[in-house]
């Protein structure tokens, strides 16, 4: 066995019992609620150096370092791991999957144990609140009182904001990035495609497929091919692939012929593996619906408790363009919030993100450096 | 960076607890003061991305916006005072970004380099684009767009209807002038002003 660097933990955790169930926002509850998280680091002995990591849609608790027999490292391997601007050196690294996920944490294609089937769309109606309760009784099964910081990109970035919102006495600071604190109407008709197309698939068995035996393969890889061009922008796609051919020559015909066609259904192939249909329906049901700032009194928590945000958009990104990250920048600066926001004009669309773009990875570790020497103060 | 002179003359104006913002704050050097010295709530606006680092890293917190376009971001009367500091002349609509001011916050400080001060005018005598402390920049590549005088400012001012609360000459090295005040568009580098909207209450 190789030393691992990142002292990386993988558990599972049962956070939620019939005798003390999850209390879903928008109704219904779960008597069993079983989180998958990892831990990179070492939680110092004032435990003041834990950050929380939030992913986005179909991300998963393994965010960084490189897991025996697997291709990749972890999804956010760019910012998480020793020297890097989340630092595991210094740093106490917590990322579980998220609820209604399908890598390790309840969701709806879990077991129901009442029932011994699966909960299809009996599961209750998610919200960005009922990831926050989960996160938030994580952090204290970890025996943590508070974060040196939140962090997300994307849907984890709304995640911390809905937990700033919320919850800002748990956290020293939040970092948003590439997210945004309501969908466009477009953002939504992007969703919509998505689902329709799971749900049209006829593998789909009215959200039964586990116990049917059939899977909504067509239905999910239409919506993760349709989803991934909205994770990219037009110029990272013609700079991979301009107009050219998948082998020698362009065999006009109906068939994948293009370079971009084979990329897109290599992405739809590998999504089949590791993504459960139901998951993304719920999980993207969840973005529709956030709209944080049209509560009343949203703002009241925070205002009172004004931590530190950084806030981080890519020029480049259309699905969260920057006017959608400098809403969430004036509206918590209007409450008194300490707000750091940059525009990076590199990058390749929304996914830019999770790439090593150095001023981005610059200021992310330049803030949290900040926050925890501040702290140690 | 060494500390500006001019920081502690504007940190002096600044009531102890006013919520301050910078716009061009550079590395947040003034706001840090000001957040240390008089426990103010700060906030900076930065376009230069290096300077931005720098400010992150210092602890102030920090919006990168264009000024010219986005000070729609901030809401009437939100802060006690807005700060101007040798960023106007950088701006396209300085007009434009001083009513901003003004509607953010009651109390404005503003500072502008004085492209009338004498040294400029030799440069200018002998056919050459100033270069100075102030103006440290050759003509191509300058991030200033505007080369006013300090009685050019001083118009604008009159012609926005603003009033000139404070206004105190600054030698080239950014001290206080020793200068006769009635001299200060020529022996000044730059000149400070807090300037508000006439017929407030107060």
């Amino acid at each position: 066995m190789v030393s691992d660097p990142l002292n990386t933990v993988s558990e599972d955790a049962v956070l939620f019992t019939a005798q003390d169930p999850l209390v879903f926002t928008r109704g219904g509850q779960l008597d069993h609620v079983e989180v998958r998280y990892e831990t990179y680091g070492h939680l110092n002995e004032s435990k003041t150096n834990a950050i929380f990591i939030c992913h986005a849609l179909t991300g998963d608790a393994h965010a960084a370092g490189h897991r025996q027999g697997d291709r990749k490292p972890g999804w956010w391997d760019e910012m998480i791991g020793p020297g890097k601007p989340i630092d595991t050196d210094k740093f106490y690294v917590i990322c579980p999957n998220l609820l209604g996920g399908c890598q390790g944490t309840t969701g709806p294609a879990s077991i129901n144990p009442t029932t011994g089937q699966s909960y299809g769309l009996d599961f209750p109606i998610l919200d960005m609140r009922d990831f926050v309760t989960v996160h938030r009784r994580l952090v204290a099964h970890l025996g943590i009182t508070k974060l040196l910081a939140v962090v997300g990109g994307s849907l984890g970035g709304m995640q911390a904001l809905q937990w700033a919102l919320t919850s800002p006495s748990d956290m020293g600071s939040t970092v948003i990035i590439a997210a945004s604190s309501r969908l466009t109407a477009q953002n939504i008709a992007f969703s919509a495609v998505g689902r329709e197309a799971i749900m049209r698939d006829s593998g789909f068995s009215g959200g039964h497929y586990v116990e049917e035996g059939t899977s909504p393969d067509t239905g999910l890889s239409l919506a993760r091919m349709m989803a991934h061009i909205t994770y990219t922008s037009e110029g990272a796609l013609w700079k991979k692939f301009g107009r050219d051919p998948q082998n020698t020559d362009l065999a006009p015909g109906f068939g994948v012929d293009f370079a971009i066609e084979s990329y897109l259904q290599h992405q739809a192939e590998t999504f089949l593996d590791r993504f459960d249909a139901l998951s993304y329906l719920y999980l993207s049901r969840v973005l529709d619906y956030f709209d944080p700032f049209a509560e009343a009194g949203a703002c009241n928590l925070i205002a009172d408790h004004p931590i530190p945000a950084l806030v981080c958009s890519f020029t480049t990104d259309w699905r969260f363009s920057p006017r959608q990250s400098k809403r969430v920048v004036s509206r918590l600066e209007r409450v008194g919030v300490p707000v750091t926001y940059r525009e990076i004009e590199e990058g390749v669309g929304h996914d830019s993100f999770l790439l090593p773009i150095s001023e981005y990875l610059d200021l992310v570790a330049a803030f949290l450096n900040q926050r925890f020497e501040e702290d140690a103060r | 960076m060494t500390i500006r002179v001019d920081f502690s003359l504007i940190s002096s104006w600044i009531a102890p607890k006013s919520r301050v913002l910078d716009l061009g704050c550079g590395q947040g050097t003034l706001l840090t003061r000001l957040e240390s010295k008089k426990s103010c709530r700060i906030q900076g606006v930065e376009m230069d991305t290096a300077y931005l680092l720098d400010a992150v890293k210092a602890g102030v917190p920090v919006i990168h916006m264009n000024i010219d376009k986005e000070l729609d971001l901030f809401e009437d009367s939100s802060y006690d005072v807005v700060i101007l500091s040798r960023t106007l002349q950088a701006v396209h609509h300085p007009a434009t970004v001083l009513r901003h001011m003004l509607r953010i916050a009651p109390i404005g400080v503003v500072s502008m380099p004085n492209f009338a001060y004498w040294r400029n005018r030799v440069r200018l005598a002998w056919g050459r684009a100033p270069v100075s402390k102030d103006l440290p920049y050759a003509w191509h590549d300058s991030p200033n767009v505007h080369f006013g005088s300090t009685l050019d400012l001083e118009d604008l001012f009159a012609e926005m209807d603003l009033s000139i609360d404070k206004c105190v000459p600054l030698s080239a090295s950014g001290r206080v002038s020793k200068m006769p005040f009635a001299t200060r568009n020529w022996s000044s580098g730059a000149v400070l002003y807090q300037v508000s909207n006439h017929n407030q209450d107060s």
